[in-house]
């Protein structure tokens, strides 16, 4: 059966206007999205393979002479789509701050210490069972300008592409109890609690390392699933 | 991953913003050691279609330009083939590009120009770059097209600018700006705004 991809799922999204993430305010479309039908253009998608990453690019501990400073954690899990069915071969993009809530961007104005021994950026494609691991350091919180005494929680951005041009995903994964998370517009900018959620990983003990690592767990569904003939199609 | 009784994910992930500080990661190119994933050159030689160059600006509601932003572009050849991976198709042509936005702004591709391809129930879609767009402040990926102004008969047909509002469907079409050159601005918000597309 055909994959098909349910326009209601988008409702796990942030709105794209969301006024406390105050640079949403004049970034985001004022008039109503024409929504299209899927087309070839939509359902076909670049595919990115094992040629497009270096042995290093999933652990961002190795990338330079030394060791990077801070604590050093594995972040792994599923990609699936939205049955649950694993989604091999597709390409994960990450990138983030130093321990010490800094970012190699030239832009970057946090007075936090650059770390010589970190770049913050790797990729890796996941196995046949959907499965990725990159090996990295935990970023630190930065402050950003969105309103007086703001704190970014901590967090790795994500970027994933699925099998289509409709499954392309950016995300952030966030990190268990963090207090943060409570006060940052951009987290509380989805509307439905149990999809934030989606967004916080999980400390996992069989994941960590003894006296190496801690272990994150972080599944990621992307969009798409099988026709189901029981279900009202007008529904979707 | 939590679950229903079926087995199912509780639903797809969310999307966030990409922020300001991607570069480095996403489009390194010249300005960071980071390998590059894909350019703004689309070009690649034996690819079927006429070379062009596709450029413009990104614009805020206030007529700012947007200069953190970047752009990914999903095409066809000029033969109305998309990239499958496999097969003689299109001579390694892969389809996609990214750039980001830089001074004023400003991003550019270089890259064929599309042919038409199947669009449903056997109609034809005119030739069409899909755009998606990423920034600070974006939280969740922006959809339009770029169609092409010498098209005009076969944009009667098309069945996506025919859903689109008559007096906006403008904003889609790029201008000619000289042989092989087309400039093509995309309006975040506000009167001017671009069409956006939910899919
Ligand atoms: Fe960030």
């Amino acid at each position: 059966m055909a994959l098909i991809y349910p326009v209601r799922s988008l409702a796990a999204h942030p709105p794209y206007l969301a006024p406390d993430y105050v640079s949403t305010r004049l970034r985001s479309p004022s008039r109503p999205l024409v929504i299209v039908p899927h087309t070839l253009s939509e359902l076909s998608g670049p595919a990115f393979g094992h040629d497009a990453v270096r042995e290093n690019h999933m652990d961002l501990t190795v990338q330079h002479a030394g060791e990077p400073l801070g604590e050093r954690i594995i972040v792994t899990g599923r990609v699936t789509d939205e049955d649950g069915r694993p989604i091999p071969d597709t390409l994960i993009e990450i990138w983030q701050a130093n321990a010490a809530g800094r970012y190699v961007h030239v832009s970057d104005q946090h007075p936090a210490p650059l770390d010589p021994n970190f770049t913050g950026a790797g990729r890796c494609v996941t196995g046949p069972d959907g499965s990725y691991r990159f090996v990295t350091i935990k970023p630190g919180a930065y402050p950003w300008r969105n309103h007086h005494n703001a704190w970014r929680p901590a967090h790795i951005h994500l970027s994933l592409f699925g099998p289509s041009f409709l499954t392309r995903l950016v995300t952030q994964m966030y990190f268990p109890g963090d207090p943060l998370l409570a006060i940052d517009p951009i987290y509380q900018s989805i509307p439905d609690e149990r999809a934030r959620q989606r967004l916080i990983s999980s400390f996992d003990i069989d994941t960590t390392m003894p006296e190496w690592a801690l272990g994150y767990r972080f599944d990621i569904v992307l969009r798409g699933r099988n026709e189901t003939p029981w279900e009202d199609p007008h529904d979707d | 991953m939590m679950t229903d009784a079926r087995g199912k994910p509780d639903g797809i992930t969310p999307s966030q913003t990409v922020g300001p500080f991607f570069a480095y990661a996403l489009t390194p190119g010249g300005r960071y050691a980071f390998e590059v994933l894909a350019g703004d050159d689309l070009t690649v030689p034996g690819v079927a279609g006429e070379a062009v160059q596709v450029s413009g600006r990104v614009l805020d509601g206030e007529g700012k330009p947007v200069a953190d932003a970047f752009l990914e572009i999903w095409q066809a050849d000029g033969a109305g083939r998309y990239p499958d991976g496999s097969g003689p198709g299109n001579t390694g042509f892969r389809g996609f590009g990214r750039a980001e936005t830089r001074d004023e702004g400003r991003f550019a591709f270089r890259t064929v120009k599309p042919g038409p391809v199947a669009g449903p129930d056997g109609s034809a879609q005119a030739p069409h770059i899909c755009i998606g767009l990423f920034a600070r402040g974006v939280l969740r990926r922006l959809y339009t097209r770029i169609y092409f102004p010498e098209d005009a008969q076969a944009h009667g047909k098309d069945p996506v600018l025919a859903l689109v509002p008559a007096d906006r469907r403008g904003t889609l079409i790029a201008r000619t700006a000289g042989p092989g050159a087309y400039t093509f601005d995309i309006v975040l918000n506000g009167a001017d705004e671009t069409v956006f597309f939910e899919a």
